[in-house]
Parts: structure tokens; sequence; C-alpha cells
């Protein structure tokens, strides 16, 4: 049988491949709830809980201006490190 | 043993190897699109995809070199 199982190298053969490559690398993250980070993946693990480190968080909120139309509002925030728990992870995406 | 299912249906999970590689388009349970080609895709339904975009609305709003989609968020995978 064909089994391929070569871990060290640079292939992706199941989907977590991806992540293992961006060990130390930065990454961006889509969460629920209109969430995104961008930091230094340290750690994960099958349930994608993720350590980043220097993490920038970006929060989109929706708010009724006067006129009532709606716009979308970005809140920044910086941590040092970050424990995400997996089940608030929609995407990972290694950055260029 | 022998039951009620036709001998040339397939497992849905044999569709998705026989898609890999393929230009796919993904869609969450948020309604979000994504396109791009299927690398790979385990039991969970996570997926990682390559060259993707992001549709919100049927708009782009981003692009992705390599993308890691968890499994739980997955509507359904459509090969193009």
């Amino acid at each position: 049988m064909a089994d391929t199982e070569d871990a060290g190298t640079s292939s992706v053969s199941e989907p977590l491949d991806l992540v293992r490559l961006s060990l130390d690398e930065i990454v961006f993250v889509k969460l629920r709830g209109d969430r995104e980070l961008k930091g230094r993946l340290h750690a994960y693990d099958s349930h994608c809980n993720l350590v980043l480190g220097d993490v920038e968080e970006t929060i989109y909120v929706v708010e009724d201006d006067d006129n009532e139309e709606e716009t979308i509002r970005t809140i920044k925030k910086q941590e040092e490190m970050l424990f995400v728990r997996g089940d608030s992870v929609v995407l990972i995406s290694p950055q260029a | 043993m022998e039951n009620g299912a036709p001998s040339e249906g397939k497992d849905p999970s044999a569709f998705l190897s026989e898609i890999i590689s393929a230009p796919v388009t993904v869609k969450l349970n948020s309604g979000v699109v994504y396109k791009g080609e299927l690398q790979s895709v385990d039991g969970y339904m996570n997926i990682a995809l390559e060259k993707s975009e992001e549709f919100v609305n049927g708009i782009l709003t981003r692009s992705y070199g390599d993308a890691f989609i968890r499994g739980n968020n997955v509507l359904y995978i459509s090969a193009q």
C-alpha cells in the first residue's frame, strides 16, 4: 500500500500539514464573530487550539450611523501571547 | 453482506478523494464562499485550499496562497 506518511517534508497530505508547515511563521487566522488575528504560530493541535505570539486582533463591528446607514468599524488590539480555543477558528492561512 | 445500496454507489469520501487537486467551491455555514484548488481533505472535513479566493455576498474580499479551513464550518464542497 502506498500510504504516504512523510512527516518532515514539505508535503501536504492532510489539511493540518498546512498548519504544521506554518509553525514559527506569521499566520492569518479568521475566527467566528468577525474577528481576525495575525501573529506568529507557536503551537497548534488537532482541535486547532492555537498559541500565537505578537498578535494583532482585528474586530469588525457593524454600526448604524446618524443617517441610519450601516458602517463597519474596525477595532485593533495588540496582544503579546494568545491561546485561541479551536472551536472558534474558521480559517488559517500562512502569510507570504 | 448485500443490502439495498446500489453497487455503483460510492462513498462520499470517495468523491472527495476523486476531486483532489481540482478547482472547487467551498461554502461555509456563514455563507462565505471559497474558490480554489483542493489540496487535501480529512475525516473532519478540514480542507486545505491552494490559490483560493474568498467571496462575501458574491464580492471578492480576499485571496490566499494557501488556506486551511476547519471542517465544522463547511456547508458543502462542490467540484466546479
